[in-house]
């Protein structure tokens, strides 16, 4: 490709289907034949193909709830220390841990650190930013974000031979099957 | 391709049995035009931001919000030049205009995260091709919004002051203000709605990426899609965080305008001293919210031909909600009467009395006609599902909720607790071009979205196609 090698050898063995149900009923084909390392691309979220693929629970919800939980504390705790050990102001005698005063900017912060820990968890665990994927060397997969649907048999399976793959995806009955160099 | 040929998917049969048992009438309009697939609504989206040949109607548009931020530019050097004395504030009502318009803005951005955030909970799946449109405009909302409280601080330049930092003058924010509330709230709302936003672009970036001829423009689009190839863990995770942001924005969104509502709760001003003005202030910003957004979307689709997209179904629902939350805006009218008089408050009875026949009550019967009244056309079926009404409906809640805030603001403040004190408020030429401005702002940066980012989320159309749906148990054996 013209961005050049990066590595020597094949990344996996890719099939185009043109439609949701083929690819699904593809995945799950796959993983039964005993295939554990394999991916699908669709252009949208299709349900159970996660499952199909073999993936099944994400850590994002554990995230999204320390990054809260470390939000709301901290915002209390700006605020507790702002008003009780480093400028207390007696203000007719009112007591200077006024907690209900500092509930709002506690609930904003808990807000603010959990939706970074959704979003940036997610690209994370995503693995994203990703300019270079080696799946973006087949030719067709730019249909990959309109109207097609792909599945992969990575190299690095351990079943993974280069015949055997490319046989047992055609027989899933794609519109092809091709290579994909890393 | 030979693997389900003999068997008919379920979108095939549904339709004839939904008719046989279900009368017409009570078959909802569908939320995208029959005849598209994957690939039509794919380019159709795609082709509008993609083009070569901005069509002239755009730049005419353009070119005028553009004047708009000229007409900006100049008053806000104005008005740090001189202070903000220029504007018409002053004892007794040192919030005008510029507080009115603060509030409106923010308002009208909250009907951007209920669509995107408490439809989507509520999986009203016609929420899918507003609420890309609906987003951007809560953004550019809020950034109007912002202007405001930053340049009404009167120095401008200290307003990092507002934020905590370690300083060397070893001082605090008074975190116990409702205005100190509202800098987290409001700044915490224009984060999460922007990542929201992002997040809700990123598979369209990589289908832009993918789409664009131009070695350059597809790199833009590249950088900013990440890499998205859609796989599925991606898409697993990617669906899970999407939940999560708007599970995190339904109550964030129900917290700001609570917020913005105690900025006039907790002080005693006679008027706005009320336990009820955060569910009002909320029902308030998103009836002004979806009036906004029919102001916009209406001439959209028409001028983008988008109309197999956002159908009457979209105008109806939109109108639905208008009406309900006016009905609850109308309700918070007339108990602000039952609660004034049931207080024997006579300073709560003088402001009631000096809303309905005082110096301003051209304004509080105006208020009355274009909130109270207007809506009630919604009632009807043939104006609710015409454009035209809703466009004319739509346009006295936008007028009708700039008078709400103006009855409330400065016609309290301005005879509140000693007649030796009493005043009046009148916007001067730069409160007005202020307003001017911060609109040539908000349809400057709108007209640059429609120009450069799809308008329509155009993957979550796909999966209102019922050739999305994917069965597993469709498995040969």
């Amino acid at each position: 490709m013209a961005l050049g090698k990066v590595r020597e050898g094949l990344y996996g063995v890719i099939a185009e289907f043109t439609d949701p149900q083929s690819l699904l009923v593809a995945a799950n084909r796959t993983r039964e034949a005993g295939y554990t390392s394999i991916d699908a691309f669709s252009p949208f979220p299709i349900h159970g193909l996660d499952e199909a693929i073999g993936f099944h629970k994400s850590r994002l919800s554990m995230i999204v709830l320390a990054m809260g939980v470390i939000g709301g504390i901290s915002g209390f705790l700006m605020c507790w220390y702002a008003n009780v050990i480093s400028y207390p102001l007696n203000i007719g005698g009112k007591p200077y841990n006024s907690w209900p005063a500092w509930i709002p900017i506690t609930f904003e912060c808990t807000i603010l650190l959990a939706a970074f820990g959704a979003v940036f968890g997610m690209l994370a665990l995503n693995g994203l930013p990703m300019p270079y994927h080696p799946v973006f060397n087949v030719r067709r997969f730019d249909q990959a974000s309109r109207d097609k649907f792909f599945l992969v048999i990575h190299a690095r399976d351990p079943q993974f031979k280069v015949e055997d793959a490319r046989q047992f995806l055609q027989n899933l009955g794609p519109r092809e099957v091709t290579d994909v160099p890393w | 391709m030979a693997t389900q040929k003999d068997q008919t998917p379920v979108h095939q049969i549904r339709p004839e049995t939904q008719e046989q048992r279900i009368p017409e009438r009570f078959i909802p309009t569908p939320t995208i035009e029959p005849g598209h697939s994957f690939a039509t609504v794919t380019d159709h989206i795609s082709t509008i931001v993609l083009r070569k040949r901005t069509p002239l109607g755009w730049f005419l548009g353009f070119l005028l919000a553009l004047g708009g931020v000229m007409v900006l530019t100049v008053s806000m050097t104005m008005l740090i030049g001189k202070g903000v004395g220029i504007w018409g504030i002053n004892h007794p009502a040192g919030w005008g205009m510029d507080i009115i318009n603060f509030v409106w803005w923010i308002g009208i951005g909250h009907a951007g995260t209920l669509i995107s955030a408490i439809l989507l909970l509520l999986r009203q799946e016609w929420r899918t091709s507003i609420n890309r449109f609906a987003e951007a405009m809560t953004l550019f909302a809020v950034a109007s919004a912002g202007l405001y409280p930053a340049l009404h601080t009167g120095r401008p330049w200290y307003d990092y002051w507002l934020f905590p930092y370690p300083n060397t003058m070893g001082l605090w924010p008074q975190f116990r203000s409702p205005l100190m509330w509202d800098v987290f709230a409001v700044s915490t709302y224009a984060t999460v709605s922007a990542l929201f936003w992002y997040v809700g672009l990123i598979p369209d970036l990589a289908t832009l990426r993918d789409r664009a001829t131009n070695l350059w423009i597809k790199r833009a689009y590249g950088a900013f899609a990440l890499g998205w190839r859609g796989s599925a863990k991606h898409w697993h995770r990617y669906e899970y965080a999407y939940l999560l942001l708007a599970g995190l924005s339904t109550p964030l969104v129900l917290s700001v305008h609570t917020i913005v509502s105690f900025d006039f709760a907790v002080a005693q001003v006679p008027g706005w001293h009320a336990t009820f003005f955060p569910p009002y202030f909320v029902a308030g910003a998103v009836f002004a919210g979806f009036a906004m957004v029919l102001t916009l979307a209406i001439p959209a689709r028409k001028f983008f031909d988008l109309e197999d997209f956002i159908t009457l179904r979209h105008l109806e629902n939109m109108g639905k909600v208008m009406l309900a939350t006016g009905l609850i805006v109308a309700y918070a009218y007339a108990m602000e009467w039952f609660y004034g008089l049931y207080s024997g408050n006579v300073f709560e009875i003088y402001m009631l009395k000096n809303r309905a026949t005082g110096p301003y009550h051209n304004m509080y019967i105006a208020l009355w006609v274009c909130n109270g009244l207007a809506p009630q056309m919604m009632w009807f079926k043939r104006l609710r599902t015409s454009p035209f009404w809703l466009f004319v409906t739509a346009m006295f809640v936008n007028v009708g909720m700039w008078l709400e805030r103006f009855v409330i603001i400065p016609a309290s403040l301005h005879r509140d607790f000693l007649p030796s004190s009493w005043g009046m408020y009148h916007g001067t030429f730069w409160d007005w071009s202020f307003y001017l401005g911060s609109f040539g702002l908000f349809f400057a940066l709108l007209f640059l979205f429609v120009r450069f980012l799809p308008m329509i989320s155009i993957f979550e159309m796909r999966t209102l196609l019922p050739e999305a749906q994917a069965h597993p148990e469709h498995q040969e054996h």
